[in-house]
């Protein structure tokens, strides 16, 4: 069976001479299909930094790095991925449909097949309401999605997210991670969430890889063993609460 | 907060801001609409007519002759009067600042796009530029003169050219180059060529510097080409016209000729407006509310 992500010792130095900086260092991860991993540490720890690496943004200095058995520069030209961004980065002179379309453009995807993909999309995130508005006119959580939807529509493998929700209120973010949650489930992509929160990346994820800086470098992996099914119940749990408590632990020890 | 709410908010924000925007409401003429149309200009207008009512009653009241200022009425007599013969000038002045304006633009925007795609040419291209666009251009009305013949409107449009084609060069490569970091890297990771990033990331993003320029660009090509006619050349432009009018203390025509060029320049300006509502329907200032 092939990894959707094969990292061995994979390294990232920017910059040369004394000003160098090593941003990761030693990084093994093995990502099987379905897989939900979060990245999580402090701020400067690289975690950016190795989701870029896996999108082809940037190049590893040192080690391998396959992304479904090729090169990610392979990879990327086969779209395997779609990526988030922090921000949603829409097109402001498009208007959500037409965010939503930009990839399929770019690979050529004929008007009719497009414009019913987009429509499939928009549903998935419920947004079909929305379909013509434009990105100013929508809030930050339904810009989220619009790039989400943007970022699935032309059926990547692997979703790649660097602090999604970031920028969101409480409330809409955990609406948001019930969404990722169901997406997931519904169409079996591998995702690659990066976050600073200790919840959500609990309440995601089926596995949490504990991240500490200088250098950057996985520190502790923590499988997360909560059912399948996540919903409400799932964060009032015991066992969410001795996950959260575990990761706290290790992200303690990492800094120390 | 639900995201409902957000909507409303964030729509009350710009409706707000687009206020400032010197935005006019799209849609049906409700009473609102009328009001907000009367609240945005009618202070415009009748500082217009105040100002226009003091000079008229100034010059009257302490008696200023006409050949230091004119009074209005006397101006829209004379204008009136000349109507043919001046808007005849204005017409033949026009033609050169357009032409000179679409010759400059163009070749800007031929730049501009080099320079976007290709790092050396920027750098050894834009110092130079920016070099140059601090010389005082129209002094080179009397060289250009000699060489595109001072008879022909081409000498004159190319003064308007050069003068025209900085600011717009300028702001458009900026806007080409002053990308979001996070959209390019959006590009690249669904695998899009350097074109399609052109086309669909940088130039839309360039648009709103673009028309910013044209804007300065449409007054700038009206003053070029009238300066440039001060040097010489057919008599029947509006430059030309002041001189001979002035020459011949015949003041309140030579100032209605300087009215049809600000009647000119206004409309140019309006015209450069409409083309870019047109262009970025999606743009900040001209948001209204739904
Ligand atoms: N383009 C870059 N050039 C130089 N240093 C960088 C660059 N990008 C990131 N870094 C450095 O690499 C380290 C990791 O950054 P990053 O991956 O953004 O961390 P995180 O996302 O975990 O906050 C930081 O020390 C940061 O300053
Ligand atoms: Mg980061």
């Amino acid at each position: 069976m092939t990894m959707v992500v094969d990292a061995r010792g994979v390294g990232k130095v920017f910059g040369g001479g004394a000003e160098a900086v090593q941003a990761l260092t030693g990084i093994d991860l093995e990502m099987e299909t379905g897989d939900f991993i979060s990245l999580i540490g402090p701020s400067g720890c690289g975690k950016s930094t190795l989701l870029r690496l896996v999108a082809d943004l940037l190049e590893p200095t040192s080690g391998e790095l396959l992304i479904n058995a090729k090169s990610p520069s392979r990879a990327r030209l086969d779209r395997d991925y779609g990526m988030v961004f922090q921000s949603a980065t829409l097109l402001d002179w498009r208007t959500v449909r037409k965010n939503v379309e930009l990839p399929l453009e770019i690979m050529d995807v004929p008007t009719e097949e497009r414009s019913k993909r987009a429509t499939e999309m928009l549903d998935l995130v419920q947004l079909d309401q929305f379909a013509d508005h434009y990105p100013w006119q929508l809030s930050g959580g339904m810009q989220q999605r619009v790039a989400i939807a943007r970022a699935l529509a032309f059926q990547p493998s692997l979703l790649l997210m660097d602090e999604p929700f970031g920028a969101l209120d409480e409330m809409t973010r955990e609406l948001m991670q019930q969404e990722v949650l169901r997406l997931w489930g519904e169409t079996g992509i591998s995702v690659v969430f990066v976050t600073h929160s200790i919840p959500e990346a609990v309440f995601l994820s089926t596995r949490v890889l504990v991240m500490t800086p200088r250098p950057g470098t996985i520190n502790t992996e923590i499988v997360i063993d909560l059912p399948a099914e996540r919903d409400l119940s799932t964060r009032e749990s015991p066992r969410y609460f001795e996950l959260i408590t575990e990761v706290r632990e290790a992200l303690r020890r990492g800094e120390s | 907060m639900t995201e409902r709410d957000d909507i409303i908010r964030e729509s009350r924000e710009t409706d707000l801001l687009s206020a400032f925007e010197g935005d006019v409401p799209v849609g049906g003429r409700t009473p609102a609409a009328i009001r907000e149309f009367g609240g945005k200009y009618l202070p415009a207008l009748l500082s217009f007519f105040v100002v226009i009512f003091l000079w008229e009653g100034l010059t009257r009241l302490f008696g200023i002759e006409t050949f230091v200022l004119p009074k209005p009425s006397e101006i829209i007599t004379s204008f009136i009067e000349t109507w043919n013969v001046v808007w005849s000038a204005g017409f033949k002045t026009l033609y050169e600042a357009v032409g000179g304006f679409v010759i400059g633009v163009s070749a800007a925007l031929l730049t501009s796009f080099a320079a976007a795609r290709w790092v050396r040419f920027r750098e050894g291209m834009l110092p130079v530029a920016i070099a140059a666009n601090a010389t005082p251009i129209v002094a080179l009305a009397p060289i250009f003169n000699n060489w595109f013949s001072i008879t022909s409107p081409l000498s004159k449009m190319a003064v308007v050219a050069v003068v025209v084609y900085f600011p717009v060069m300028i702001n458009t490569t900026r806007g080409l180059l002053e990308v979001d970091q996070a959209e390019l890297e959006l590009m690249r990771s669904v695998a899009a060529t350097p074109t399609e990033t052109m086309l669909r990331v940088r130039v839309p993003h360039a648009l709103p510097f673009f028309f910013a320029s044209l804007k300065v660009a449409s007054a700038l090509s009206l003053i070029a080409a009238i300066v440039a006619e001060y040097f010489g050349g057919p008599q029947d432009v509006l430059g030309q016209y002041i001189i001979n009018r002035a020459n011949l203390f015949q003041f309140p025509d030579a100032w209605a000729a300087i009215l049809v060029a600000s009647i000119l320049g206004v409309a140019f300006y309006v015209l450069i407006l409409a083309a870019e509502r047109l262009f970025m329907p999606w743009h900040v200032s001209f948001r209204t509310s739904e």
